[in-house]
């Protein structure tokens, strides 16, 4: 029974994400697709809670939906005239690129399905990952995490000069 | 319990669906997006991985990935606002004054 | 019955609880802000419903709910009926990791705070939904305002948070609230249960990093002095301009519950969540819950008060304020903090 109610949950989600995925790619209407892409990474945290990587599932929340999604959204309304309803966009160069995507979609699925996985889970569920994340952070991946920290001040500081309007040349 | 099978097929569409989007469409910001879609998808991947063999690096690999995420996000919106200003579209095949 | 199903039924029971709060909770805290304004703008408020007017809100309530629910002609439909739904949601889904008592908490993960930065940035996403969708300028700008305002707003507070777990080693409630068990001088805003020479270390610290987290939560619930979002005499009455019945109740009542999170986040942040003042005595389940709520319900209070006395800012001071003076100065409070901590 405890089993049935995760399979549920699962479908559920995998439901979600794949009809929010597709709306995203597919919608001719911009925020069509900005705001399903909302329902796409909520389902995705949610698929990670049921991977026990709590952890993520919050960081998702943080990092892509309280930022990404919202610098996505402020995007579409700062290059679109948003007051028409309709922010229509077309498609270009369908059939090859349809083509392509099934070769290696292709490629993907008979790689999952011809390998034998030997699948090991833990034995014991931990309560939260955060201690086991945090002690990799600060130990054997601390160069990368230092340098993440950088490479992050750097985007915020470029992104500040790119997006800022030149205002000292003009006057 | 799901197999695994289950969660990477998931993840492939997601990513597939992404590479659809960034070669099919026009608007330089749903490219975006799909980009993030593929994103994503590789994190579930490395999460899925990380549940099924119990080793909790894949996860802290998708922690860099967020990372990397956010830092593009920043800056290629940046780049798409300052494009905008110039240009006044953000069609992907009208932006073309790199080409010679 | 099955024992599986009674126990789904027996959580989906216990996850409406925090809901039968809020609705009591908004209803009390409607008629306190009405009176609490007309006192401070010397006028009465209303008197003839009930005794001084107790009743006006359970009326305002039936009111609202009989209006006709009306959707623009050119808004998006399906984006305008979900936004309500979505702020609302994004608003309840904090109350599952917020202690009530010792005894009561929807979900007792250890990444509690951390979660409750999370979702809040759903209502971000909704607002700016419910603004593009109603398909008028003023919601529109009254959405993108309230974004941009919530999101700067947020960087200050979690550097408020940040330092708070510093301190306390979780980002579990239940835990930062144990912490600071055994009376108001364990509180954090006095400087924990530390010894005197690093408490005495701790409080200006402390202190200052009250105010910045209350000014934001203030912001964050774009209520005046930041009620920008919604400045009627500039954008009528912001993102939820449009939005008539029910609705706008969910607006409404997402509004009044973001309130109170901001209160329950200061008070277990600062002022010992659910424990009691006084050490041993008046503690227990039951007073544990009384404690907690009129210790938000003092800063809830707090807020309608600063709310009915201050002017508004402008939108580039606004900015100023989140980006110039509170971030910087909650790094460097988190800087000092840390140092007190490791000496």
């Amino acid at each position: 029974m405890n089993i049935e109610l995760i399979d549920i949950i699962f479908y559920f989600l995998a439901i979600v994400v794949i009809a929010s995925a597709s709306v995203v790619v597919f919608s001719r209407n911009i925020l069509y697709s900005a705001f399903s892409l909302l329902f796409t990474f909520v389902g995705v945290a949610g698929l990670y809670v049921l991977l026990t990587a709590d952890f993520l599932a919050i960081t998702q929340l943080v990092v892509y939906v309280g930022g990404i999604l919202v610098l996505i959204l402020f995007g579409v309304m700062l290059t679109n005239n948003v007051f028409n309803v309709d922010i229509k966009t077309g498609s270009i160069k369908t059939l090859p690129a349809l083509v392509l995507t099934a070769v290696m979609a292709g490629v993907l699925c008979g790689i999952f399905f011809f390998t034998q996985w030997t699948v090991r889970p833990s034995e014991v569920v931990p309560t939260s990952t955060a201690p086991a994340i945090g002690m990799a952070l600060m130990t054997g991946y601390i160069l990368p995490f230092e340098v993440a920290s950088v490479v992050l001040l750097v985007a915020m500081i470029g992104a500040a000069m790119i997006a800022r309007r030149d205002t000292g040349k003009q006057n | 319990m799901i197999s695994i099978e289950y969660y990477l097929l998931l993840s492939a569409f997601m990513f597939c669906a992404g590479v659809v989007g960034v070669l099919v469409r026009r608007n330089a910001i749903v490219v975006f997006m799909c980009i993030e879609l593929m994103l994503n998808a590789v994190n579930l991947t490395l999460i899925t991985f990380s549940a099924y063999f119990g080793d909790p690096r894949g996860q802290v690999l998708v922690f860099f990935v967020m990372v990397v995420a956010a830092a593009e996000a920043a800056v290629g919106l940046a780049i798409v606002i300052a494009l905008f200003r110039n240009k006044l579209t953000v069609n992907i095949d009208e932006i073309n004054i790199l080409k010679w | 019955m099955d024992p599986y199903l009674l126990s789904i039924l027996t959580n989906i029971l216990l996850a409406l609880v925090p809901l039968v709060f809020v609705l009591v909770y908004a209803l009390v805290t409607i008629y306190v802000e009405m009176k609490m304004a007309a006192h401070i703008q010397n006028r009465l408020a209303y008197m003839r419903t009930g005794w001084h007017g107790v009743l006006q809100p359970i009326a305002d309530m039936l009111k609202l709910l009989q209006k006709e629910d009306t959707i623009p002609t050119d808004a998006n439909r399906g984006l305008f009926i979900l936004a309500p739904y979505l702020v609302f949601t994004g608003t309840y889904a904090a109350f599952a990791v917020i202690p009530f008592s010792s005894a009561y908490i929807g979900s007792n993960i250890d990444l509690g705070v951390l979660y409750l930065l999370g979702v809040s940035s759903l209502v971000v996403a909704g607002i700016l939904m419910g603004g593009w969708a109603a398909n008028s300028k003023w919601t529109l700008y009254g959405g993108v305002r309230s974004a941009a305002q919530i999101m700067s707003y947020e960087i200050p507070s979690a550097f408020v948070i940040l330092s708070v777990v510093m301190v306390t080693g979780s980002m579990n409630f239940n835990v930062i609230s144990k912490f600071q068990e055994g009376g108001v001088q364990n509180w954090l805003i006095l400087g924990g249960a530390f010894p005197l020479a690093k408490k005495l270390a701790l409080i200006p610290f402390m202190f200052v990093m009250f105010l910045i987290y209350y000014i934001s939560s203030m912001a964050e619930t774009n209520r005046n002095p930041f009620d920008l979002p919604e400045a009627e005499s500039e954008l009528v009455q912001g993102y939820n301009t449009e939005y008539s019945g029910m609705k706008f109740a969910m607006f409404y009542l997402a509004e009044y519950a973001n309130l109170f999170i901001v209160s329950a986040v200061v008070t277990f942040l600062f002022f010992g969540g659910w424990t009691s003042p006084f050490g041993a005595t008046a503690s227990g389940p039951w007073w544990d819950s009384f404690w907690f709520v009129s210790k938000c319900m003092v800063f809830v209070v707090l807020n309608i008060w600063l709310r009915w006395t201050l002017p508004r800012f402008r939108v580039d001071q606004l900015m100023y304020m989140s980006w110039k003076v509170l971030t910087p100065f909650a790094m460097a409070c988190v800087l000092a903090i840390g140092l007190i901590l490791v000496w």
